[in-house]
């Protein structure tokens, strides 16, 4: 019998609609996980208990109406975990960096706010690396978040602690950003499901920037079709924020239950690097075979060298985070400049140089126009292949301290999302496996733009007929 | 990287950096514009810049004010205020 703290979005729902439970038990045995675990795992930097308890009550009341009046709310009296990096009114909101050890927002994120309306409870704001700065969590200016599979390892990043805390039970569901594996890659380390979308499919508006052209949130846990309901809760087009898409946001609940149409999967070879991790190269190609005897018709493509991706994400990045850390002044909300970490300055060091004067042509718009190449090359994939399949991420968790002293080590790390997160293509990552050590190893989706509903379908029908999403770590 | 090179980018990004600091920086960066000098490898004479992908244009909206945030709200994230204002260092003698 499953504890409470351990169901899946779509059970939750069920139980609270069938009166098996309610939410205030259901939002009391996180918290009570989350007091007893959190020490350990260290995912959150702030727990929301009162107000959590509080919204569960009201959850509770509308829960005991008519289903009619509860069935718009896909989110209804379940507690989520809320990366730190999305303002909440009234609640601290850190991105992980002591420029902000204070701040609190005077207005929610698009993100939040839609959480709210489909009846979710924040139940608190998780770790992650300062200013989404990282593959690890480890550049968090208040702890490092550790990876349940192994206290002595990291959980990835940046939205390590959306991961450790998906993955641990404490929550129900998490909401992560990406803007190169950062939602993807913790869930490979983690072992659980990270969806990123489309770029512009959901709304940045509140979210503390870190490069405006690719930052994109979405869903974290720890089945495909969780991260269904979480994201038919945020897509969607935003006022405030222009760069959201006016497409409509298809059902993608409805997509799920749709017979998988005849796919052709094309494997990057490229993305099986030299080198790399000779366990996660075996897991991946294990899923892909399990893909293929599902009906999916499996083809070898070629794609441009990922390092390319890395150079490009490198500067782009670098040099958005350098124009979007400027406004952090000290003089209207938080800290000063001073109280930047290392890593946030090497990176507004590296962007600032790369648009000033002199440089701007040989780094940026050099790097604007290898994207276009990235963008064309994946088009031309996508002409021949409905999907693609790859590793997520070259290695697995990696021990607490590895990614200390490496000024690229987020981008090495990152070497097979860069490409499709500068395409602004949607991704997921599914647990497909473990090393000999029992270390998660996760497989990628990648898919055009707006093909959110073909990762669900594919990653679905790969959940159906395997059971890693069903792993947990022994933890207590 | 020269050194007084690291320190004009420092000046632009309004960073304080301790001697330390700018001594890794200097080695740093050179080795990250190292690596992302590969680049060079690949042919973009003819090839049109990418800012974003999203393939929007013109995304506007009517100029009418709307519900925002109140001047007691604005002012809530610091207690460095005199009289309705942000208080700053003064720029001009």
């Amino acid at each position: 019998m499953k504890k409470l703290n351990q169901l899946t979005i779509k059970e939750a729902r069920e139980g609270l609609r069938k009166k098996k439970f309610s939410s205030l038990e259901l939002t009391r045995t996180c918290l009570e996980r989350i007091k007893r675990l959190d020490k350990k795992i260290k995912a959150f930097l702030t727990v929301s208990e009162r107000e959590s308890l509080e919204q569960a009550r009201k959850s509770d009341k509308i829960l005991n109406q008519p289903p009619v009046a509860t069935n718009r709310q896909v989110l209804l009296g379940i507690p989520v975990a809320v990366k730190d990096n999305f303002c909440t009114e009234g609640m601290r909101t850190t991105a992980a960096s002591t420029v902000l050890e204070n701040y609190f927002p005077v207005y929610d994120a698009t993100v939040v706010q839609r959480l709210k309306e489909a009846g979710a409870i924040i139940i608190g704001k998780t770790n992650m690396d300062a200013w989404a700065h990282g593959s690890s969590t480890e550049t968090s200016q208040f702890f490092t978040t550790r990876n349940p599979w192994d206290l002595g390892r990291l959980p990835g990043g940046s939205s390590g602690g959306s991961a450790a805390a998906i993955i641990a039970d404490e929550v129900i569901g998490a909401v992560g950003s990406e803007t190169a594996g950062s939602i993807r890659q913790p869930a490979a380390w983690c072992g659980m499901v990270g969806f990123k979308p489309t770029y512009g499919r959901v709304s940045r508006y509140g979210l503390i920037a870190m490069a405006s052209s690719l930052d994109s949130p979405g869903p974290m846990t720890k089945t495909i079709e969780d991260a269904a309901f979480v994201l038919q809760a945020l897509a969607g087009q935003d006022k405030m924020d222009a760069t959201t898409s006016p497409k409509e946001v298809p059902d993608y609940l409805m997509a799920l239950e749709k017979k998988l149409p005849g796919l052709k999967i094309g494997i990057p070879k490229e993305y099986f690097l030299e080198g790399m991790n000779k366990e996660v190269v075996a897991v991946v190609q294990g899923a892909i075979k399990v893909l293929e005897k599902l009906g999916m018709r499996i083809k070898e493509v070629s794609l441009l060298d990922p390092q390319y991706s890395v150079a490009v994400y490198t500067i782009l990045q670098r040099s958005e985070v350098s124009s979007n850390l400027a406004r952090y002044d000290g003089l209207r909300y938080g800290n000063d400049r001073a109280s930047f970490g290392e890593e946030a300055k090497r990176r507004i060091m590296l962007g600032t140089y790369a648009l000033s004067s002199g440089y701007y042509e040989q780094y940026y718009l050099k790097a604007q126009k290898v994207r276009t190449l990235i963008c064309q090359d994946f088009d031309r994939v996508f002409s021949q292949v409905n999907l693609l399949v790859a590793p997520t991420s070259p290695s697995v968790a990696l021990k607490v301290g590895a990614s200390l002293d490496d000024p690229m080590f987020g981008e090495i790390q990152d070497i097979l999302v860069e490409a499709s997160t500068l395409a602004g293509l949607p991704g997921v990552n599914l647990p497909c496996g473990f090393s000999k050590e029992g270390l998660p190893i996760g497989m990628q989706i990648i898919g055009p733009q707006f093909s959110e509903e073909l990762l669900f379908q594919a990653g679905h029908a790969y959940e159906q007929a395997t059971d890693w999403h069903k792993r947990r770590p022994k933890l207590t | 990287m020269e050194k007084k090179v690291v320190e004009h980018v420092a000046l632009l990004a309004s960073l304080s950096l301790s001697q330390k600091e700018i001594k890794k920086f200097q080695k740093q960066l050179t080795d990250i514009l190292a690596y992302i000098g590969q680049l060079e490898e690949l042919k973009t004479q003819a090839v049109e810049p990418t800012s974003q992908v999203t393939g929007l244009k013109n995304v506007f909206r009517e100029d009418e004010s709307r519900p925002s945030l109140s001047q007691d709200e604005v002012l809530s994230g610091t207690k460095k205020v005199h009289n309705g204002m942000f208080k700053t260092k003064a720029i001009f003698e």
